[in-house]
């Protein structure tokens, strides 16, 4: 990938001494010299001095992913670039965003925590003192629920679509912070309380409710990710975290939980985020994002240079629990073989997938399916058509096919194959 | 960090504790998440009804933060349920909400709440399975939710602007132009909650409950 921000030097400049520089007046020192001339790759890096070291790191010029925006000017998303990361953690300035009325600048000093409703005592907490209880942290997978959402239209189903566009929606991350649990262990729930409404701090005040049970087994009030404060795209100084439920309900720079006995049926909890069937009801809560994989190699728009063998990557994962398996099959789904996973396996992250294929230079269809250990198998979008429809908007959990021309070139979709 | 007392320096050789448990766990091989299945380490005693358990020698009540008066919660406590709980004193009617509506939503809403450029407030179109366009009119199954709604983000560039007349006023004229309330109609804390909104018994509970051979 062409790195368009790195300077370029001319090569005139690499046959120059780093004194040569300083007396060019290029710059001051024989570190400053040394910081320039490194900042193109030599012939041989082994007859230069490299580069100092820097208080904060950065990627390689020739490695820039970028998380995907489709509407620049208005858009309210980007997309995590799947294809382009390995393993199972979004580092997190990839970290897919979502917002409802734009990034809120909280000062870590002013932001406060109110809980209060069926509660014994109500309290207010500052980012300092719920920094002082217990702190617990898990490796989680985060998705929107509209996540897919591209294909699950039978009249318009693209082919020419990378998977960070179709299911960028989606990152992990390892979440700290304090358990929900040990918070409403101190202000004490009253008897008959059975579901919160959590709270955001920016100007959508954006609000859902979640039940009781869910936040007290495994919810977090989450002040860092992957090692570091949360960044203010992903809720600073302060997020809800609800591991394996639809990131619309993870509220972020939250505010306020109230305990309370019935959900508040708020707007993103009626009139978006849920479900119409197709059978005249409308499918309401749907909060658990069921089990899911997708291939991120081969994807569009790679091209395979030569048959022979390849690994297929990819990415499952699963509301519910763990992943127990995940099968490919490299002939349209009439094979599958199972796929090794990399470990360890956690309950609500993804997991790391891969099957040596031996492609044989002809077309042919490459498609996953995750399992988990509920049983649940990834369905097929015929089969989520039949159960709900062909008009909902959210959960699109099916399984994801690329095609591979002879050409080698990847597209989305079963083609004409199948 | 300065404001960590000596109590949290305690807290924070115990977390030491569990992070050297976990290590000694993953070196062992055991991929299983010993946390998640409700299990604790031993320095940490398992709570009822949560995956996460607490320092063994955690007190009854840390007492961090400070209780929060009625002035306190009343500041912020401004939700809105389907059952009138949290709206406010005061009422608006239908001919009060054109004005307002003109001024303050026609940009994004459009005239006649159709033309947009975002959200359609309104749609005729009665739908026997599945709606077009979801709208207030045709989708929104609590009238109740737009008084929660527009309080908090409404006008998207100057939300919070609106008075508590002029939000009950503003949801009469949306709900009029859905036809759901007649053009003498007044909203307030008694008839908001009373309107029947059309949608409101297409509403289900999600029923997924994954597990094999079951798709829903």
């Amino acid at each position: 990938m062409p790195s368009a921000e790195s300077p370029k030097l001319s090569r005139r400049t690499w046959i120059t001494t780093t004194s040569g520089v300083i007396a060019a007046g290029l710059v001051k020192t024989q570190a400053d010299a040394i910081q320039l001339i490194a900042q193109e790759a030599p012939t041989d890096p082994t007859k230069v001095p490299g580069r100092l070291v820097s208080e904060i790191g950065s990627r390689a010029p020739s490695e820039q992913p970028k998380r995907l925006i489709r509407a620049p000017a208005l858009s309210s998303s980007s997309r995590t670039p799947l294809a382009d990361l390995m393993g199972t953690i979004t580092p997190a300035d990839l970290h897919f965003e979502r917002h409802h009325a734009g990034i809120p600048d909280i000062r870590f000093e002013d932001h406060e925590l109110l809980v209060h409703g069926m509660v014994e005592r109500p309290m207010v907490f500052r980012m300092s003192e719920l920094m002082r209880y217990p702190q617990v942290s898990r490796i989680r997978f985060l998705e929107c629920s509209g996540n897919g959402g591209g294909v699950y239209n039978r009249e318009r189903m693209p082919t020419e679509v990378t998977v960070q566009a179709l299911d960028g929606l989606l990152s992990t991350s390892e979440w700290t912070g304090v358990a929900v649990s040990t918070i409403l262990r101190e202000v004490g729930v009253r008897p008959g309380a059975s579901w919160v409404l959590a709270e955001g701090g920016d100007s959508a005040v954006m609000s859902r409710s979640v039940p009781l049970d869910k936040v007290m087994k495994d919810s977090i009030l989450a002040y860092g990710q992957n090692g570091e404060r949360i960044r203010p795209e992903q809720g600073y100084p302060l997020r809800l975290f609800n591991p394996g439920y639809e990131g619309n309900t993870s509220v972020k720079w939250l505010r306020r939980i109230e305990v309370t006995d019935q959900p508040t049926h708020t707007r993103d909890e009626t009139s978006k985020y849920t479900d119409p069937l197709g059978d005249g009801t409308v499918r309401q809560f749907s909060l658990v994002m069921d089990a899911k994989s997708v291939i991120t190699f081969p994807s569009y728009p790679y091209v395979l240079p030569d048959k022979g063998w390849w690994e297929i990557r990819g990415l499952a994962w699963s509301g519910r629990g763990r992943v127990t398996r995940v099968e490919v099959s490299t002939d349209g789904g009439r094979n599958w073989s199972d796929a090794a996973l990399e470990g360890p396996i956690l309950e609500k992250s993804t997991v790391r997938f891969r099957h040596l294929f031996d492609w044989n230079g002809r077309d042919t269809v490459i498609l996953s399916r995750a399992t988990d250990e509920t049983g649940y198998v990834q369905p097929t979008v015929e089969q989520l058509w039949e159960a709900r429809g062909t008009r909902t908007s959210y959960h699109q959990n099916h399984q994801r096919a690329w095609k591979i021309a002879r050409t080698g070139e990847v597209t989305f979709g079963l083609g004409d194959l199948v | 960090m300065s404001q960590w007392s000596n109590r949290g320096a305690d807290v924070a050789k115990l977390s030491v504790v569990s992070l050297v448990a976990v290590t000694l766990m993953v070196a062992c091989g055991d991929t299983s998440e010993t946390f998640s299945s409700g299990q604790v380490t031993s320095a940490e005693i398992a709570m009822p009804g949560t995956a996460f358990g607490l320092p063994a020698n955690a007190p009854d009540r840390f007492d961090f933060g400070a209780e929060a008066s009625e002035q306190r919660v009343a500041m912020w406590d401004i939700d809105v349920r389907p059952d009138g709980v949290g709206l406010p004193e005061g009422n608006g009617s239908v001919q009060e909400g054109r004005e307002i509506y003109n001024v303050h939503c026609v940009a994004c809403h459009g005239l006649t709440g159709t033309e947009g450029p975002n959200d359609r407030l309104v749609d005729s179109e009665q739908w026997e399975n599945v709606p077009t366009t979801r709208t207030v009119g045709n989708y929104w199954p609590y009238a109740t939710t737009l008084y929660d709604y527009i309080r908090k983000a409404m006008p998207q560039l100057t939300p919070g602007i609106l008075t508590v007349d002029e939000v009950y006023a503003v949801i009469a004229y949306v709900l009029w132009m859905n036809e759901i309330v007649p053009e003498d109609a007044v909203m307030d804390a008694e008839t908001l909650p009373a309107v029947v909104m059309p949608a409101r018994d297409k509403f289900v509970i999600d029923d997924r409950v994954g597990g094999a051979g079951i798709v829903r």
